[in-house]
């Protein structure tokens, strides 16, 4: 097959899936953004006008910035614990599974298999008032008697951590596979202890898979409504569950348009300002 | 003890990875657990009552929980099959072929997973009612929105299975008088195979679990996760249990059966 001919056959492969996320992905992030200049006094009934309206994005900074700060600082604990709970089991699957490797790979994709609202909604149970890990708290003392941990923030980060571990494995396991097992060896030959092999090998060159493992976590995890909702209390609300009400329960799309770009602008900018830190641009 | 203590040693990161595992799995034990629950007597949906099998007898009993179960395998059969054909096409497109606009291509498939569901929901939304659909969203709307999410992860999936793959053969096929056709059936596809398998399972268990952007754009059409949700609201029948186990159970059966299948033909290769 001559040159000209296999680039065309490569266009033709791949017009299709473009085609389709240029209609269904940026086409409609284009009138996400349209949608946030609209004249907030529409409604579903009338109608809305579109009337360069920017003080929305005011409108909502001012009303809802405790809730995004709050959205952040959740996702941010929920992927630094996935960080150290996924290590330790991606780690454990790379290096020590011996032949057990891809019944344990398995078994990490495994539990997506059962409804994730189900998943969460078990942990209501676990964390529950008459569940034992209440009871065993309450007996040591770290909760008051009358504690609780349905409907705070320690339920809601945990159902965020639980949620989101698995894209945390993934790529921490994809990049821990491909080090050699030599590099340990010989920092074991040239005396360093295993802390040293760890901080100074291992740890450097998993970076590329901490970098897409975190990101992977923190992002659907700050857009995230499903744990606030069924673990947490009106207090624990985050971004999502104010978006998904204005536009579902409100019908004030104006406002919950610019919320929307909102959120997706900071990830956009943490995301760019993230990689340039970790040296991994390539990875894109 | 010393033994016992260095075998510890040695092993205490497989220890505490099997931890891990033991964590992220007691979500689905109680799930199967509470498929067993007689919750009729009481109030309380989140303790074990009493033991039944009522549950698995009658599945179908709560109203519209199996009509759901029904309308999410269509979405998901559907957003599986066309997602997997034109996301394989586009892999062997990237994999295969040098043409301009190819990092650009790979950025518009990298953004889906980078975005949060929440905003890709509010976007289609938006389009939608900007084109004049917002009154007939349902089953095409979700489909679409389905379609456009599992793409991304179903070209990463082969593609990753493509580029891992020695092109030697390929080269060796033709070598040994086989066409570009033949070569192509005979050796490229049954190696790329289980990546486009693999893809496929795991567009239809994205599509299946759906909720977030679903919940925006579904109209009057009620899928499996949203019934979960309304009823959650209300009072959670034990037969969602039910259906959360036995596609837990299906699943795995499948992935089973395709390494066993696996392991039988290598070793049927080895042999030969």
């Amino acid at each position: 097959m001559n040159t000209l001919s296999r680039k065309r056959t490569g266009y033709l492969l791949v017009i299709p899936a473009a085609a389709w996320l240029i209609f269904f992905f940026v086409v409609p992030f284009y009138s996400l953004l349209a949608s946030s200049l609209f004249d907030p006094e529409g409604s579903v009934l009338t109608g809305y006008d579109m009337t360069w309206h920017f003080a929305n994005y005011w409108d909502v900074l001012a009303e809802y910035w405790p809730i995004l700060l709050r959205s952040l600082l959740y996702a941010g604990i929920a992927t630094v614990l996935c960080l150290v709970l996924g290590y330790v089991l991606a780690y454990a699957i790379a290096f020590k599974a011996g032949r057990w490797k891809n019944v344990m790979l398995v078994l990490v994709i495994a539990p997506f298999f059962t409804s994730f609202l189900l998943r969460t909604l078990s942990w209501k149970l676990i964390l529950g008032d008459d569940g034992w890990i209440v009871d065993l708290l309450r007996a040591i003392y770290l909760l008051p008697p009358d504690g609780r941990l349905l409907a705070t923030p320690v339920a809601v980060v945990a159902g965020l951590t639980y949620n989101f571990l698995p894209f945390m494995i993934l790529p921490l396991y994809a990049s821990l596979e491909k080090i050699d097992q030599r590099y340990h060896e010989a920092s074991n030959d040239l005396y360093a202890n295993p802390a040293k092999t760890f901080f100074k090998v291992t740890w450097p060159l998993s970076l590329p898979g901490v970098v897409a493992g975190t990101l992977l976590t923190f992002i659907p995890a700050s857009g995230d409504y499903i744990n606030s909702d069924l673990l947490g209390s009106p207090n624990e609300r985050m971004v999502g569950n104010v978006i998904q009400n204005l536009f579902t329960t409100t019908g004030d799309y104006a406002h919950a348009a610019a919320l929307s770009v909102i959120l997706m602008a900071i990830i956009v900018a943490m995301v760019l300002f993230y990689i340039r830190k970790a040296g991994t641009e390539d990875l894109l | 003890m010393t033994t016992l203590l260095r075998w510890l040693r040695r092993n205490i990161v497989l220890l505490l990875g099997v931890l891990v595992i033991v964590y992220m799995y007691i979500p689905n034990v109680i799930v199967a657990v509470m498929s067993f629950n007689d919750s009729s007597k009481s109030r309380n949906l989140y303790a074990f009552q009493k033991f039944t099998l009522d549950n698995w007898l009658n599945p179908c009993a709560p109203q519209g929980m199996c009509e759901s179960v029904v309308v999410s395998m269509q979405i998901a059969l559907a957003a599986t099959i066309i997602a997997t054909v034109i996301g394989t096409f586009a892999a062997f497109g990237l994999v295969r072929h040098r043409f301009k606009g190819r990092s650009g291509m790979n950025l518009i498939l990298f953004l889906p997973m980078a975005t949060p569901e929440i905003v890709m929901g509010s976007s289609l939304l938006a389009l939608f009612i900007a084109v004049g659909m917002g009154g007939q969203l349902g089953f095409v709307t979700i489909l679409l929105a389905h379609i456009m999410f599992c793409l991304s992860f179903v070209v990463i999936t082969v593609k990753s299975r493509l580029s891992g793959m020695d092109s030697n053969l390929e080269q060796a096929a033709q070598d040994l008088y086989a066409n570009e056709r033949q070569a192509f059936w005979r050796v490229t596809f049954p190696l790329v195979f289980p990546g486009i398998l693999g893809a496929a399972l795991l567009s239809f268990s994205l599509s299946f679990d759906d909720f977030i952007i679903t919940n925006l754009n579904s109209g009057q059409t009620v899928t499996f996760p949203m019934f979960v949700w309304g009823a959650s609201q209300r009072a959670l029948p034990m037969q969602v249990n039910v259906i959360g186990t036995l596609m837990f159970i299906i699943a795995l059966a499948i992935v089973i059966i395709g390494e066993l299948g696996a392991r039988r033909r290598r070793k049927a290769m080895a042999s030969r």
